[in-house]
């Protein structure tokens, strides 16, 4: 069992106020806050162990890339990997553009990507970038219920795509993907699968060989490392085949006025100074997690959702975009109170539906939610194609973490019903 | 209250009970402004003759800056000549609105401001 209130105790930014009340973050799922381990670790490199790695002879520069290597391998084990799998990159967005431009220099005029109508902008505008090379783009539909369309996975696999890229857990409705019934399926038809773990790997217990998927991403700022520091895990004989992303130090093995070769995997896709103390501050963060269990990770925020869904009825017109069934959600609570429809000129003009919208914007609720210290996201969520699926203009989003509490739950809701009182109209 | 705590009332009240909203008929212009941000949207038709605004509504839908605002100015323009309308920049306008407002949210003030400039225009334009 995780006590929220006791972790709250590890990260330093939980004990700030705004507005004169103690802060709720619930903001996670676009980053997550950092322990003092984690801050800790990254003082410590710059105090004592900071030279560039893989190339000094002397022992300072050793002791760098010793501890850059030791973040890789600890890295690893933490998502079932093996080292040489990890590669270090930015975020998801760096990681998710890398295979899409390594994977795409293959792909040729007609083939298919498929992706889901679920997916972050990350997970959609790199491989959009494929469409000038006459690369096809398909979506398998989400449903009513807000989980992935099966029937229409199983339909558009037999387009033959050569790339499936799905979001293991969705930043915006919550949904947890059954990534393990899919990766077979794509496997069938040759498919390399992706799995964008930018929401599950911080979350949840995430096997990269259990899922046997072919490349994983995710963000270390999600699970409470620094920014600036994510991974790519691909399997070894999918990396070895690729070409690199990046061209420059470090990535080569040999290069003359014409030409280079490439250094092995993963090196051959680091190309630069690397952010060494943001490898060793995601270290310090997979320790933090993995002594708290991510079995342990994943009850915590079950409890907080379930507590969620059980508080929802209280507050009248509210609408909820997520699955009813909390074994398939992530942390996220995305809502809207009244309904909150895009503004589409010709259907809202020239059917006379004139009327002044009731709902609260979601804006509005951000807003008068910060100034119960409550830090919640409104807008798109960056996946503006998902909310004209579902009709909105946009929802607020809480999103819960380790350091969360049924007390921070209960606080929300209290605020929301004063919020919907502010707004009425 | 502070002025800014009666300003933030004011644009509130507007939002809670717009002004002039709705259309009317036989505008000389009209154009939806739109923020695909936040999916604020202000539509505004105009009425202008010999150089006056004679008759302004909106319509939108969004938070209650974008729509409180839209109310506001409305009731500004109606009546002004298109000339001083023109001439309101941004910055008068969030003056006049009073708010301590970020970044983010000054696009949203600002949506129905753009939109009868580029009424007013289009209008100078035929
Ligand atoms: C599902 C999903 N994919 C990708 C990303 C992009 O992550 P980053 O901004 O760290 O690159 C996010 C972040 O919001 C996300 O939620």
């Amino acid at each position: 069992m995780i006590d929220g209130n006791l972790i709250k105790n590890d990260f330093p930014i939980l004990s700030r106020k705004f507005h004169g009340k103690e802060l709720v973050y619930l903001d996670s799922a676009a980053t997550s806050q950092k322990p003092r381990s984690v801050i800790d670790s990254i003082s410590d490199y710059y105090e004592n162990h900071n030279a560039n790695v893989h190339r000094g002879i002397y022992r300072l520069s050793e002791e760098g890339t010793e501890l850059y290597e030791k973040s890789r391998k600890n890295v690893a084990d933490f998502v079932s990997a093996d080292a040489r799998e990890i590669v270090y990159v930015r975020n998801t967005t760096e990681g998710l553009n890398l295979l899409a431009y390594s994977l795409g220099k293959k792909l040729s005029h007609g083939d298919t990507v498929l992706l889901t109508e679920m997916e972050h902008h990350s997970n959609m505008v790199p491989w959009q970038f494929l469409r000038d090379k006459g690369v096809r783009i398909e979506y398998v539909k989400m449903k009513e219920d807000f989980t992935l369309d099966m029937e229409d996975y199983a339909e558009k696999l037999k387009m033959r795509p050569k790339i499936v890229s799905v979001t293991q857990s969705s930043n915006v409705v919550g949904t947890i993907n059954p990534i393990k019934e899919m990766v077979p399926m794509a496997h069938e038809v040759n498919a390399a699968f992706i799995v964008d773990g930018a929401q599950s790997v911080p979350h949840m217990p995430v096997s990269f060989s259990g899922l046997d998927c072919d490349f994983l991403v995710f963000s270390g700022h999600k699970m409470l490392g620094p920014m600036g520091i994510g991974c790519v895990v691909g399997k070894l004989e999918e990396l070895r085949a690729m070409d690199p992303f990046l061209g420059g130090g470090d990535m080569i093995r040999e290069v003359s006025y014409d030409r280079a070769t490439w250094n092995d995997v993963p090196y051959k896709f680091e190309a630069g100074t690397q952010n060494v103390a943001g490898s060793i501050g995601l270290s310090a963060a997979v320790d933090y997690l993995r002594n708290l269990g991510m079995n342990n990770v994943r009850e915590h925020e079950l409890l907080l959702i379930r507590e969620t869904s059980r508080r929802m009825g209280e507050i009248e017109d509210l609408e909820f975009f997520g699955p009813a069934d909390p074994g398939i959600r992530g942390g996220v609570f995305s809502f809207n109170l009244g309904s909150v429809p895009a503004f589409k000129l010709e259907r809202d003009l020239k059917s006379g539906n004139l009327v002044v919208s009731r709902g609260v914007h979601p804006h509005d609720v951000a807003a008068s939610l910060d100034m119960h210290g409550i830090a919640v996201r409104s807008g798109h969520h960056c996946a503006m194609p998902l909310m004209g699926r579902m009709d909105v203009a946009a929802t607020t989003r809480a999103s819960y973490y380790v350091y969360n509490t049924v007390e921070d739950v209960n606080k929300l809701f209290i605020a929301l019903n004063d919020v919907k009182r502010e707004f009425a109209r | 209250m502070t002025d800014e705590e009666i300003n933030a009332e004011i644009i509130l009240d507007h939002y809670r009970n717009p002004h002039n909203y709705g259309r009317i008929e036989n505008p000389t212009s009209e154009v939806t402004e739109y923020n695909p941000v936040c999916g604020d949207t202000v539509h505004m038709e105009v009425v202008e003759r010999n150089g006056i605004v004679e008759k302004v509504s909106f319509l939108g839908r969004g938070c209650s800056i974008s729509q409180g605002s839209a109310s506001m100015l409305t009731d500004l323009v109606t009546g002004k000549p298109v000339e001083d309308v023109m001439k309101m920049s941004s910055d008068d306008y969030l003056k006049i609105l009073g708010l301590d407002l970020g970044p983010a949210r000054e696009k949203c003030a600002l949506l129905s401001l753009n939109a009868i400039h580029k009424a007013l225009k289009e209008e100078g334009d035929q």
